[in-house]
């Protein structure tokens, strides 16, 4: 019994969140390593992208609230992510057509991509800011939890509970969902084809006939689609507010980069690890322990490795020691 | 030439001779940040008090007072410390009522009220740090230091038989001054404190924080935030993963969002908020009724209090000069005099201006202790039926 109430209080505190976290960093590391693959430079701009995909997101589940129309025990945010996707690919593509095209064209040096990147992030931050607003915006509607920790004592006699929300559900199995279908897209579709063969050799794949511009476009509508449902998720889950979407920015390229940049196996490897180690290293393990361990060992301290303050220090640090160790990533990426 | 020297002179002499000027009081409230919600009815607290001066014609010969409005953020010292100066450099303000939150407080009172001798009163300021800071007589308020507030919180938790909580506090002056007060008051008292957590406000998961509090236990959570930043936070994730369900909510954490948002989720938490049953709060909601704002909100007794404290002392002084009317301001709080409740400033002025003495009440019974500070008035609240609702005053 004892056994057991251990494994339901570290589901509930570290397994669950650190796995929904980690579905949310994985969908965000993706689109940083698609551009990174394929367009070779760092964006910058992705936390802000996902900020402006999900502002429309949620303007338009106001919109369909406003109506009536939901999606029953479904936020309704659901039914509004298409339109939210459709809006933001077009803003991407707007943006590589006014900005990243010209540096494109002059064959700049990824770093100054990069700066471009950084100056597309403050024109979204602000544009973001001033349609919604730096507030909290709550949009989550529907059913709350799949199993509330009440229903779940009540049900297994257990002392701890276990509490999953229906935003975590829908989280993970999205996740799962938009994955897949990312990898057929890449491995067994023609354009995914080409764009992977772009990324590997950008000159083989141009004399073979396939249009460069092209698959710019696909990889900016793909990498709109990561970014909006990554930020729509998040959003559900816990809250939107921009700056918080900026801040994203860090644990998602951690998880990019040690995952290996350029490589979206790696970035979901990557997004588990850094959300894992987050949860798992800031969590107090006292109750948990105290379950295990016979009485006489108890523990009387919190047995907490870092207090949580630190959580944002954990990918920072996981980030430095894949870079000593090992540069391409977990998985074979570019170097940096 | 001569001409332009002799208006020149003539305009100087009228200036110094007339005594009925217009002067202006700096205003600096957390209008935006993590308390913003309070911010509004504050300000309306403030401006009914001096409007109510102002319009009586028996404020130092008639001067008139206008307020100029700036924005302390609460979180963003340099921003505070930028609206405080431009208040006192170019819009020559006579002394300034703010900040709204500790930390703001503190930064604009260093380095611009003390550097350029201008009195502060701040309605909502808390922290114990600002009770020993050196202040040459200058600074002010109208709202008791948390050091009391810990230990009125300590007698609210021991009377319903908790004796183990968690605490987890808004990582800055104001959040660490009453969590340590409280700690040791509630240690000294006989309880334990499982564990002190900090939070950062702004954040959108807290996750990690309440699983920690959650691993050490404790019988309620005491949350010392901000109702529109991380303590909301809090609570829904100590809600979502069962880990509490019982709440001691202080000052920052009472308000109408906490309790649109949570409802009867978390029916009987408790907490406690500056107030008192004095009659002046009653007088003052009928005021704020009459003038369109909450007269009675959290903080908006306090702020009336502060701007009518300084003007009165500027009147009792005779003088707007900071370095006079300090020493005044003491004296018009306290006995011995006429009690003053609010609406009756006027009556106030007329009494200071014949050389008379008042014990300024208003609409939050206060008494000023040194070095300078309310002696504390606390209203019990605790979630009843939803909505928070007056259990008695302390």
């Amino acid at each position: 019994m004892d056994f057991l109430n251990a494994i339901v209080a570290l589901a509930n505190f570290v397994i669950i969140p650190a796995t929904v976290y980690g579905s949310q960093l994985a969908l965000g590391a993706l689109g940083v390593t698609l551009i990174y693959g394929i367009l070779r430079f760092s964006n910058f701009a992705h936390g802000d992208t996902m900020a402006f995909g999900t502002m429309v997101t949620i303007l338009i589940t106001w919109w369909f609230q406003s109506m009536g129309i939901n999606f029953g025990i479904l936020p309704t945010a659901l039914l509004a992510l298409p339109f939210g996707i459709a809006i933001t690919s077009l803003f991407l593509l707007g943006t590589d057509r006014v900005v990243y095209k010209f540096y494109r064209e002059k064959k700049s040096e990824p770093v100054i991509f990069v700066i471009v990147s950084l100056g597309v992030m403050f024109m979204m931050n602000g544009i973001v800011r001033f349609i919604i607003g730096t507030g909290d915006q709550r949009f989550a509607d529907g059913e709350r939890f799949i199993i509330s920790t009440r229903e779940f004592k009540a049900m297994t006699g257990l002392q701890e509970g276990l509490a999953i929300r229906f935003t975590q559900g829908i989280t993970v199995v999205t996740a799962i969902i938009v994955v897949a279908a990312l990898f057929y897209f890449l491995n067994r579709t023609r354009t995914g084809k080409s764009m992977r063969a772009f990324s590997d050799n950008e000159d083989l794949a141009l004399l073979s006939g396939i249009n460069p511009e092209r698959v710019v476009m696909v990889t900016w509508i793909i990498v709109a689609g990561l970014a909006t449902i990554a930020g729509v998720l998040y959003g559900l889950d816990k809250t939107f507010k921009p700056f918080t979407y900026f801040q994203l920015l860090l644990p998602i390229f951690a998880s990019a980069i040690v995952g290996g940049l350029g490589n979206p196996l790696g970035a979901i490897a990557g997004g588990f690890v850094i959300a894992f180690s987050e949860v798992s290293v800031t969590y107090a393990f006292k109750k948990v322990l105290g379950y295990l361990l016979p009485e006489s060992l108890e523990p009387d301290s919190l047995v907490q490795l870092l207090s949580t303050d630190y959580k944002f220090a954990v990918s920072f640090v996981i980030l430095i020691i894949v870079l000593l160790v090992k540069p391409t990533g977990l998985f074979k990426g570019k170097s940096v | 030439m001569k001409k332009l020297l002799m208006a020149t002179a003539a305009t100087a002499l009228f200036a110094s001779a007339a005594s009925a000027e217009e002067i202006k009081l700096g205003v600096l409230l957390g209008f935006t940040g993590p308390a913003e919600s309070l911010a509004p009815d504050m300000s309306e607290g403030i401006k009914l008090a001096v409007s109510e001066v102002s319009d009586s014609g028996k404020f130092l010969d008639g001067t008139t007072v206008s307020t100029v409005v700036g924005d302390s953020t609460c979180v963003d010292a340099a921003a505070a410390v930028a609206a405080g100066e431009r208040q006192v450099t170019s819009d020559k303000v006579v002394g300034i009522i703010g900040a709204l939150c500790s930390g703001a407080t503190g930064a604009v009172f260093q380095s611009v009220a003390l550097p350029n001798g201008i009195v502060m009163i701040s309605p909502s300021a808390t922290s114990p740090g600002l009770t020993t800071m050196e202040d040459d007589g200058l600074f002010f308020r109208a709202s008791p230091s948390d050091a009391r507030q810990g230990q009125i919180m300590t007698e609210v938790i021991m009377e319903r038989g908790l004796k183990e909580v968690a605490v987890t506090y808004t990582n800055n002056d104001y959040g660490k001054g009453l969590a340590d007060a409280f700690a040791s008051a509630f240690t000294e008292a006989g309880g334990t404190v499982t564990v002190s957590v900090a939070h950062e406000d702004g954040k959108a998961d807290y996750s990690a924080e309440v699983g920690a509090m959650a691993s050490a236990g404790g019988e309620a959570l005491v949350v010392v935030g901000y109702l529109d930043q991380g303590g909301p936070g809090i609570i829904r994730a100590a809600l979502d993963t069962g880990a509490f369900d019982l709440f001691v909510l202080p000052d920052a954490m009472v308000g109408d969002s906490i309790s649109d948002k949570f409802g009867d989720e978390i029916e009987g938490s408790f907490g406690q908020v500056p107030g008192t049953d004095s009659p002046g709060t009653g007088m003052l909601a009928e005021l704020g009724a009459a003038a369109g704002y909450t007269g009675d909100a959290p903080y908006a007794p306090e702020s009336y209090d502060a701007a009518a404290l300084m003007l009165l002392a500027m009147q009792s002084a005779g003088s707007t000069d900071s370095s006079v009317y300090k020493d005044h301001v003491m004296k018009v709080a306290n006995a011995p005099g006429e009690q003053i409740f609010p609406g009756e400033l006027e009556k106030a002025l007329e009494i200071l201006a014949e050389g008379g003495e008042i014990d300024y009440v208003g609409g939050s019974a206060v008494e000023l202790i040194e070095p300078g500070e309310s002696a504390g008035n606390y209203r019990e609240i605790e979630i009843k039926g939803g909505v928070f609702e007056t259990v008695k005053y302390r």
